[in-house]
Order: C-alpha cells, then sequence, then structure tokens
C-alpha cells in the first residue's frame, strides 16, 4: 500500500505523544496471548515478516490510527489465517461471542505433550530469524554514493516511505543482500536485494523553511528504491 | 454509552477475539497456554532494557569492545549472551559533542528487542512515528523534556529495514571512578532510544 494510513512519517494532526517514564510490559492479559500468536502463526506458515506488516496495512485506516498496535497483530493473524484457511471467519466470529458472553470460559486443553511450542519460542528469542541472504549478486552502490529514491508508488507492500521519495541523498552503510519487502511481503518470494542506510538534511527532506537546522534523518533503501543522483 | 464504558467494552471485545483465535489454534495443536506464560516471562524477566545497560557499561568501559561494538553490534552484544529476534542484525551508533541520535519506526514498530525488550506503547503510536522524523528537536524538547543544544545535530534513524538501531549514549560526567555495575544503574532504556540522557552521577 504505497501510501496508506501506516506510512505515517511527517503526518500532521495525529496527536500527543505523551511519553511514559516506564509502564508494564503487557497493558492487559490478553496482550501476552496476542504476542505469543505473532511466533506461533509464523512457524505454522501463516505469514513472513513482511507479509505479517502488510497484514497490518491493510487495516480499516480510522481502526489503525486509533487502536493500540496488538490489535494490529491480531488483525494481521486473523487476516492470513482465513486467507490460508487456517480460520473460518465465522466461526472466529461465533467463538468471540462465546468468550464474550462467557468471560470467564477456559481455553480447549493444549495438544503439545512433547512441548515443542515452549521449546520453539526459547529457541527462536534468542536465535531470531534473519533476513540477510548472500546470492553472491554484487552490490551495485557503495559508501559515499550520492543516490536519489525514485519517486514512483508502488502496488502492494513497500518500505518505500512517501516522505523519502524523490529525494536525494548520500550513503552512509551498506549492509549486504537482505530479503526484499517488496516482493516477500506480496506473496512474490524472497528476491533478495542489497541494502543501503541513505543519509538526508532535514532540509533536503522538508524543505528550508519546514525543515529544522542542523539534523538529518536516515533511512534503509534496498537498491530499487534507489539511482544514481543526477546532480 | 461514556467514554470509559466504551473503552471497557473494547478490552472485553478484542480479549474475547484473542482468546477465540487462541482456541482455534490450540484445537489445531499450534498453540498452548505454556507457550504463551513462557513468552511472557522472558520479557517480563529476562529480556529487557537491562540487557542494554550492561553492554553500555561495558562500552563505557572497555574500549576494545566499545570499537566491536560500533564495528557490529550483534556479534558484539552475542560476547555477552545478547542477541535474537528483532536484533539479528543491530547497529549501535554513538553520541559524541556533535552528533545526538533518535531512532523511529515510522512505518511499523521495528525495535531492538535482545538490548531494549519491547517498547512502549507511545513508540509504536502514530504520534511519535510521525513528528520524530518531522521536528524531533522540538519533540525532544517539548514532549521528553530533553533540550539537544542548537551546535548539536540530530541524527534520526527511521528503521525501514531489518537492520535495528539503538543509540550508546555519552558517558555522563564525574563516573570517572564508577564500577561498571555503578555505570549499568545510570542507562535508562530512554538514553538508548535516544528521547533522555542518562543519570546524572548522584
Amino acid at each position: 500500500m504505497s501510501s496508506g494510513v501506516h506510512d505515517l512519517g511527517g503526518r500532521e494532526g495525529v496527536g500527543a505523544i505523551n511519553p511514559t517514564p516506564a509502564e508494564p510490559v503487557w497493558k492487559a492479559e490478553w496482550e501476552k496471548h496476542a504476542h505469543t500468536l505473532f511466533p506461533l502463526a509464523f512457524r505454522a506458515g501463516f505469514f513472513g515478516v513482511d507479509q505479517f506488516r502488510f497484514g497490518m496495512e491493510q487495516m480499516d485506516p480510522d481502526e489503525y490510527l486509533n487502536t493500540p498496535y496488538y490489535e494490529h497483530w491480531v488483525h494481521s493473524v486473523v487476516h492470513h489465517g482465513v486467507r490460508h484457511g487456517h480460520f473460518d471467519a465465522d466461526e472466529l466470529d461465533r467463538r468471540t461471542q462465546y468468550y464474550l458472553d462467557n468471560p470467564d470460559a477456559p481455553l480447549p486443553e493444549g495438544k503439545d505433550a512433547e512441548g515443542e511450542l515452549v521449546a520453539f519460542i526459547e529457541g527462536i528469542i534468542p536465535v531470531g530469524a534473519p533476513a540477510g541472504r548472500d546470492t553472491g549478486k554484487a552490490a551495485k552502490f557503495s559508501v559515499g554514493d550520492r543516490v536519489t529514491v525514485i519517486s514512483d508508488a508502488a502496488e502492494g507492500h513497500t518500505r518505500r516511505a512517501s516522505y523519502i521519495r524523490g529525494k536525494t541523498g548520500v550513503i552512509d552503510l551498506a549492509h549486504g543482500e537482505m530479503i526484499y519487502p517488496d516482493t516477500a511481503g506480496n506473496d512474490r518470494g524472497e528476491s533478495p536485494e542489497h541494502v543501503y542506510t541513505v543519509r538526508f538534511t532535514t532540509e533536503e527532506i522538508w524543505g528550508a523553511e519546514e525543515g529544522e537546522p542542523n539534523g538529518s534523518i536516515t533511512f534503509d533503501v534496498w537498491e530499487p528504491y534507489i539511482v544514481p543522483a543526477s546532480k | 454509552m461514556s467514554a470509559p464504558e466504551k473503552a471497557t467494552d473494547h478490552q472485553a471485545e478484542i480479549a474475547a477475539r484473542v482468546k477465540a483465535i487462541e482456541s482455534i489454534m490450540i484445537e489445531k495443536g499450534l498453540m498452548t497456554t505454556e507457550a504463551v506464560d513462557r513468552l511472557a516471562e522472558i520479557y517480563e524477566n529476562e529480556v529487557g532494557p537491562q540487557l542494554g545497560a550492561k553492554v553500555v557499561a561495558k562500552a563505557w568501559t572497555d574500549p576494545e569492545f566499545k570499537s566491536r561494538l560500533l564495528e557490529n553490534a550483534s556479534t558484539a552484544c552475542a560476547e555477552l549472551g545478547i542477541s535474537g529476534l528483532q536484533g539479528e542484525d543491530m547497529v549501535a551508533v554513538e553520541d559524541t559533542d556533535d552528533v545526538h541520535h533518535v531512532i523511529v519506526c515510522t512505518l511499523c514498530s521495528c525495535y531492538p528487542w535482545p538490548v531494549l525488550g519491547l517498547p512502549p506503547n507511545w513508540y509504536k503510536m502514530p504520534p511519535y512515528r510521525a513528528a520524530m522524523v518531522k521536528a524531533p528537536r522540538k519533540v525532544l524538547r517539548e514532549e521528553f523534556g530533553y533540550d539537544v543544544p542548537e551546535s548539536v545535530e540530530i541524527r534520526v534513524w527511521d528503521s525501514s529495514s531489518e537492520l535495528r538501531y539503538w543509540v550508546l549514549p555519552q558517558r555522563p560526567a564525574g563516573t570517572e571512578d564508577f564500577t561498571v555495575e555503578q555505570l549499568e544503574a545510570l542507562v535508562t532504556r530512554d538514553s538508548m532510544i535516544g528521547v533522555g540522557a542518562p543519570k546524572a552521577a548522584a
């Protein structure tokens, strides 16, 4: 979704931040369960992380802006669960109504005598799921190059945020090849591409009048997002 | 219906919906409450900003470790047994007298879990994601009470790929005689996001 509701960099009028000095890890019991759905639905093959993000991006915009982040996760788990036939939407609604009417009703008995699911959680948290890939493809750019982000919008999922499109900056870091979200997030495979960190001045991004002085923004781009700067 | 009643209703509804999803997952053998409990325990007690504080304090006291950290944060953290999900490829960015760094994810909620734990709500909500790239100096001053001098460049790292950035803050003045443990106690979550300074030496 090229300029979806999630594409928030620079958006005006979305309210105050109101940071908290400290807060509990979970704001409600259901958040623990919602969080655990992410690694376990990933394990079950519902989605990769890019597809998971695209699922959130397809939420109703008003709901997206006004609900806590774990609801976005729940939305994406359902989106992919239904899409792949793991869940039936009507069945899910029936069960939701049941637990609304019977909030203390227990969950079904677990089927994991060998403890494989706990072992998966304990294994994936310290190891992770690296996105780096090495196909041996040569990098077209290197650190110090001046590059411009293409201004084209994209179909479906992309990480090419609207506020950096058409902007020119300098490559600060080169990271090698990683899974390409524009294919992976749209069910078209990993197609790894080289990733670079590009640094822009705030003036380049927001203009001399709006941009704060003495500032810069870095943004990670995949190789197809950029072209050599013309000036 | 009053706003608090409406919010309570909504909480009840989302809680029921999560339970409904979980009940199906459990019946299919894809989830258990034991797995939920284990994950909750890990992020409550084992993985959190105390791990980042350990890395920062070591970097403040061990120059060779610091250079390894700035070269490759993931392998340096792994020396201390710190690694994993949402930090497979980490980059630590060092504050100096000339540059102050701050992290954000404008497109979702990317955050370096292995060193900072799970992000606070404000980090994931639209206001921070929208404003931090646009007016960081103003946001830091007005929302976080953190005044960065005009002479210091503010560099905002928008975590748009799977790289996970976090800030190595400056060691507070007057801590020359501090032990590593005393230094760890000065390192705050906010100082590693870049929205605050470490605590001052008491």
